[in-house]
């Protein structure tokens, strides 16, 4: 018997994991695994309250936000390939065109 | 109490799996660590039930995702991470949003921690179910997502493909 907040608090501790991986990483490679970590601890919170109120449809949930996940990879690495293709660099820094 | 113990060990290693993801410096090494922390949430998943959640998480993320993940690492020749100077906003933003996330997280557990507690397999996840549930009730959510993954594919291939024909891009900075 795990309580459900220590799930939530798994899941929070992932997320902002991920975000702090988002704000500090300088890789555009690594800054998008931590939105995957992001989406992670988002699923665990779904199943965790799919299990708590007896409702299939978290469940659910997190196929479709797996399928988004899926998705987002594939775009988002092509356009990764297209940026190092570009400006021949992966570092975010040095992608700051609309930079103020 | 087996649960217990076994949702401390995998949540652990989780957390450890998140932390080593931005310890390191290295691409692939953090992918690797990405790979550990989606392992050890499939076990999590499995200790609430979701049995087919959990095979999906192994299957499509750390198999499907993360291969693609480590192939652009390797297409790319990704080598270590340059350190440049912090963001500014992400000490403005960052800083109180860390503080004011951590309180309501506190706040949280410690006023509304009256949950119940999740039982072993209270809710079991098996395909049959969790099939009858996507094509009956969720219907059109999942046509809708068929049709964001047909776009997602064709959107990957126009981004990614060698532009042969097409006039040489202009290179900038």
């Amino acid at each position: 018997m795990v309580p459900l907040s220590y799930y939530l608090l798994l899941g929070g501790i992932l997320f902002a994991c991920g975000v702090i991986g988002f704000l500090i990483k300088r890789n555009i490679i690594t800054i998008f695994m931590s939105i995957e970590l992001m989406l992670n601890g988002v699923n665990l919170s779904f199943v965790a309250f799919a299990a708590q109120w007896h409702a299939l449809s978290g469940q659910v949930f997190v196929f479709f936000v797996m399928v988004v996940a899926a998705a987002e990879a594939a775009v988002g690495l092509a356009i990764i390939i297209a940026v190092y293709r570009t400006r021949e660099t992966l570092n975010v820094d040095h992608v700051n065109l609309l930079k103020l | 109490m087996l649960h217990l113990i076994l949702f401390l060990i995998f949540g652990a290693i989780c957390v450890a799996g998140a932390v080593n993801l931005i310890a390191q410096t290295h691409p692939i090494n953090s992918a690797l660590s990405l790979v550990v922390v989606m392992g050890s949430l499939a076990a999590e998943y499995l200790l609430l039930g979701a049995e087919f959640v959990a095979a999906v998480q192994v299957i499509v993320y750390a198999g499907a995702i993360m291969v693609l993940f480590v192939f652009v690492i390797m297409l790319l020749n990704a080598g270590e991470e340059e350190h440049t100077k912090g963001s500014r906003v992400a000490l403005l933003i960052g800083i109180p949003g860390m503080l004011i996330g951590g309180a309501l997280i506190g706040w949280v557990l410690l006023e509304r921690s009256g949950t119940r507690p999740v039982e072993v397999g209270s809710l079991p996840g098996p395909p049959r179910i969790i099939g009858w549930l996507l094509f009956h009730d969720f219907l059109l959510p999942f046509e809708v997502t068929s049709i964001l993954v047909l776009i997602a594919i064709m959107g990957a291939v126009v981004l990614a493909a060698r532009p042969e024909s097409a006039p040489t891009a202009k290179k900038e900075g």
